[in-house]
C-alpha cells in the first residue's frame, strides 16, 4: 500500500508510541566536532548500543538489568565501555589525512561471554573485543603482589594462586585490522550469517573478508570502469542476507539494488536480480536521480524483504518482485517541492537510515524537522512545519503526527497534558540548517526497547519507548 | 524552556552569499515554490549555473567525494540537455587539448575523471547561449580558453559592467569571464611591452595582450590578487 500524506487512522490496538527515554550527552550550544556521533548500533539483543564518533572513538552502553522490584521501570543505558577505535592517519602517496571518523559500527554474533564489533573508519575495518574482567588471581609462586620476580631457588613451598573477585573493569581490544582494501570511502560493512566472513564496500568496490585473515579479502564486485570519464554511478550501501551466506544486496546512487549470488561466479559483476522502481514520468524533475540515490538498504529479518531509504520515501521490497516496490511511504513528502533549494545547500545530498524491528513490522525512519526527538531537526525546514512519521504495521500505514514550533510562536500547539493517544506532540526547536542524524538502529529481538537515533549532538541520542510522552520530557531540559 | 541549537552547516558562509538568489523566502509560505515560479529558461540557467560551481568545488577538494560527483555531473548533464537539445554533444572525450587544463586545476583528484570533468566543461561552453554562464574555470585559467563572445578590449570600463545581471549575485567569478588569464598563471609573466611568455595553449591569449597598456595590466592584476584572497570556495559542500 502506497503511503500518502494526511493523518491516518492508527490500526487498532497496535498504536505505537514514541516516548523519550534517555538523551546522553551535553545539550549544549559549544560541542567539539570530535564528539559529534557519526554511527549507532545495537547489539542483538539490545543489551549494548555501540556509538561511533568523528574523533574515532567507540562508547558503548550497557543496559541495566531490569529490576523485580520495579517491572515497569525501563532498562536505562549507562557507559560501559569507551575506546579510542581509530586515529587519524595520513596517506603519504596521496598527500591526504585519512579521517577517523567511525562510519559503521556491526556486531557480530555473541557465541562467548566476550563482545565482538567490527568499526570502520574510510578505509580501515577493525575487529575489537570487549571483554570482563571481574576476577583476579593472588598467590602465583614465581611472582609477588607486587609483580616483582621471586628468585626460584628461595621457594621452599608450592601454593596454587587463588581467583578473588575485583571491580569489573571492561576492557576493549583490537583483535584483528583489515586495512589496505579499499581506494574509496568504506559506507558498509555487513557480517555474514555463517559468522565467518563479512563484507566491507566502498564507492566502487565490495571486497569479502574472512574475520581470521587480514591480509587478503575477495573483491566481489567491482564497478569502476576502465575510464573514469564514464562513471555515472557509484555504490551507496551493501548488506549480506541475513540467513543465506552467499547472498548480499548492494544500493546505488542510481536508486537501484542488485542482489547478487557468490556461487554464480567468483567476481559478482553480475546481478542475480535487478531492483528498480520505473521513474514516474509526472514528477520527473532535473532531481529526479539525486533523490531516488539510496541511502540505506536493510533486509528484513525474515530475509523475505528489504527496505530501501531515499530523499523522500523508505520502499519495502519483496525479494521475488524486482520490478517495484510492494510499500512505498512518502516519509517528508512536502520537501518535493523545495528540491530546487535543497539542491543549492546540498541538504539534498544528505544520507538517512532506516531499519527494522525486531517483528519486521515497524520501521524506523527520519523526517525532516524530525520526529520525535527532542533534538532531532533536519533542519530543511523551519519553525512550525509538522511532520509524519509514517509506520509500516502489517501492511497498513499508522501516520503519527507530530508538531513542531519553536518558541510560543505556535497556535496550534497542544499543551502538555494533551500527549496521549494518537497524537504525540513533540517541540522541537527553532530549525536551522543542520547536519541530518546520524545513525538509527533497532535491537534485533527487542521489541518492546524501540530505537535509538543519534543527532549532532554529542552522545545526543535518544531512546524511545512504546509509551506516552510524559511531562517531563516536554517541558525539560 | 531552554532550547539549545544545534551545529550549523559549515558551509553557511556559502549560504549567506546566495541569498540574494531570491530563494530566501520559501519557508515564510511552505506553499511557495520560489525557483519555480521563475520562467524556465532562466531557471535552467540558474540551476546550470549553479551546478556548475558545485561540481567545481567538488573537484577542487582533495579527495572528492565520488557520490556527489557523480550525482552533481548527471543533474548537469540533465540541465544541459534540457536547455539545449539541439545542440550536438560531442561524446565526452579522451581529452587531450585539456589534459593541461587538468593538471593545473584538479592536481590531487583521479586525474583521468577530472580531466574528463573539464573537458566536458570545456564543450559545454562552445554550446550557444551559454556565453552568461559564470565560467569559474577561467580564474584558475585553461589558459587561452576561447571566451566565445568576449569583448576584445579589456579596458577597466569593461570589468565594471557585468555582461548579465545575475553574475554580480555570484560573487566575483562572472565579473572575469571575459578576461583571459593565462599571461597571470604564468610564472613568467612579464609586461606586455616586454613580450609575452605564451601559457600552454596559444590562441587568444597571445592576440589579446597587446591591446593592453601596462597601467591596466597592474591595475587587473590587482584586483585579481585582491579578489583570490576574498574568494571562498564558490559553491557549497563538504
Amino acid at each position: 500500500m502506497a503511503g500518502a500524506g494526511g493523518g491516518g487512522c492508527p490500526a487498532g490496538g497496535n498504536d505505537l508510541q514514541w516516548c523519550f527515554s534517555q538523551v546522553k550527552g551535553a545539550i549544549d550550544e559549544d560541542v567539539a566536532e570530535a564528539d559529534i556521533i557519526s554511527t549507532v548500533e545495537f547489539n542483538y539483543s539490545g543489551d549494548l548500543l555501540a556509538t561511533g564518533d568523528k574523533g574515532g572513538r567507540v562508547v558503548i552502553f550497557q543496559r541495566e538489568q531490569e529490576n523485580k522490584s520495579r517491572p515497569h521501570s525501563r532498562g536505562e543505558y549507562n557507559v560501559y565501555s569507551t575506546f579510542q577505535s581509530h586515529e587519524p592517519e595520513f596517506d603519504y602517496l596521496k598527500s591526504l589525512e585519512i579521517e577517523e571518523k567511525i562510519n559503521k559500527i556491526r556486531w557480530l554474533p555473541q557465541q562467548n561471554a566476550a563482545h565482538f564489533l567490527l568499526s570502520t573508519n574510510d578505509k580501515t575495518i577493525k575487529l575489537w573485543k570487549i571483554s570482563e574482567r571481574d576476577k583476579r588471581a593472588e598467590g602465583y609462586n614465581l611472582k609477588d603482589e607486587d609483580g616483582r620476580l621471586r628468585d626460584p631457588f628461595r621457594i621452599t613451598a608450592l601454593r596454587v594462586p587463588v581467583l578473588k573477585p575485583m571491580d569489573l573493569m571492561v576492557e576493549a581490544s583490537p583483535r584483528r585490522v583489515f586495512a589496505n582494501a579499499h581506494t574509496y570511502h568504506v559506507n558498509s560493512i555487513s557480517v555474514n550469517s555463517d559468522h565467518e566472513t563479512y563484507l566491507s564496500a566502498d564507492d566502487l568496490r565490495i571486497n569479502l573478508w574472512h574475520l581470521e585473515i587480514t591480509d587478503r579479502s575477495f573483491n566481489i564486485v567491482d564497478i569502476k570502469p576502465a575510464n573514469m570519464e564514464e562513471l555515472t554511478e557509484v555504490i551507496t550501501a551493501a548488506e549480506f542476507h541475513p540467513h543465506q551466506c552467499n547472498v548480499f544486496v548492494y544500493s546505488s546512487s542510481k536508486g537501484t539494488i542488485r542482489l547478487c549470488d557468490m556461487r554464480s561466479s567468483a567476481l559478482c559483476d553480475r546481478h542475480s536480480k535487478f531492483f528498480e522502481e520505473p521513474e514516474d514520468p509526472s514528477s520527473r524533475s532535473f532531481f529526479s536521480e539525486i533523490i531516488s540515490s539510496i541511502s540505506d538498504v536493510k533486509f528484513s529479518h525474515s530475509g523475505r524483504y528489504m527496505m530501501t531509504r531515499d530523499y523522500l520515501s523508505v520502499k519495502v521490497w519483496d525479494l521475488n518482485m524486482e520490478s517495484r516496490p510492494v510499500e512505498t511511504h512518502q516519509v517528508h513528502e512536502y520537501l518535493r517541492s523545495k528540491l530546487c533549494s535543497l539542491y543549492e545547500n546540498d541538504c539534498i545530498f544528505d544520507k538517512f537510515e532506516c531499519c527494522w524491528n525486531g517483528s519486521d513490522r515497524v520501521a524506523h525512519v527520519h523526517t525532516a524537522a524530525s520526529l520525535p526527538f527532542r533534538h532531532s531537526r533536519l533542519g530543511h525546514l523551519p519553525t512550525a512545519v509538522h511532520g509524519e512519521l509514517p509506520l509500516l504495521l502489517g501492511g497498513s500505514i499508522q501516520h503519527q503526527e507530530v508538531g513542531s514550533r519553536a518558541g510560543q510562536a505556535d497556535a496550534d500547539a497542544a499543551s502538555p497534558g494533551t500527549a496521549l493517544g494518537a497524537k504525540s506532540t513533540v517541540w522541537a526547536q527553532q530549525v536551522q540548517l543542520l547536519s541530518p542524524p546520524n545513525g538509527i538502529s533497532w535491537a534485533a529481538s527487542s521489541e518492546a526497547r524501540g530505537s535509538v537515533s543519534s543527532m549532532d549532538h554529542p552522545h545526543g541520542w535518544c531512546l524511545p519507548q512504546v509509551g506516552c510522552l510524559p511531562h517531563s520530557m516536554v517541558d525539560g531540559f | 524552556m531552554m532550547l539549545s541549537k544545534g551545529l550549523k552547516r559549515k558551509r553557511e558562509e556559502e549560504e549567506e552569499e546566495k541569498e540574494s538568489l531570491a530563494v530566501d523566502a520559501w519557508w515564510l509560505d511552505p506553499g511557495h515554490p520560489a525557483v519555480a515560479q521563475a520562467p524556465p529558461a532562466a531557471a535552467s540557467s540558474s540551476l546550470f549555473d549553479l551546478s556548475v560551481l558545485k561540481l567545481h568545488h567538488s573537484l577542487r577538494q582533495s579527495e572528492p567525494d565520488l557520490r556527489h560527483l557523480v550525482l552533481v555531473v548527471n543533474t548537469l548533464r540533465r540541465i544541459q540537455a534540457s536547455m539545449a537539445p539541439a545542440a550536438a554533444l560531442p561524446p565526452v572525450p579522451s581529452p587531450p587539448a585539456a589534459s593541461g587544463v587538468a593538471d593545473n586545476l584538479l592536481a590531487s583528484s583521479d586525474a583521468a575523471l577530472s580531466a574528463s570533468m573539464a573537458s566536458l566543461l570545456e564543450d559545454l561552453s562552445h554550446i550557444e547561449g551559454l556565453s552568461q554562464a559564470p565560467q569559474p574555470l577561467a580564474d584558475e585559467g585553461p589558459p587561452g580558453r576561447p571566451t566565445g563572445g568576449a569583448s576584445p578590449g579589456l579596458g577597466a570600463l569593461d570589468l565594471l559592467g557585468p555582461a548579465t545581471g545575475c553574475l554580480l549575485d555570484d560573487g566575483f567569478e562572472g565579473l572575469f569571464e571575459d578576461i583571459d588569464t593565462s599571461m597571470y598563471d604564468s610564472e613568467l609573466w612579464a609586461p606586455a611591452s616586454e613580450g609575452l611568455k605564451p601559457g600552454p595553449e596559444d590562441g587568444p591569449g597571445k592576440e589579446e595582450a597587446p591591446e593592453l597598456d601596462e597601467a591596466e595590466l597592474d591595475y587587473l592584476m590587482d584586483v585579481l590578487v585582491g579578489t583570490q584572497a576574498l574568494e571562498r570556495p564558490p559553491g557549497p559542500g563538504r
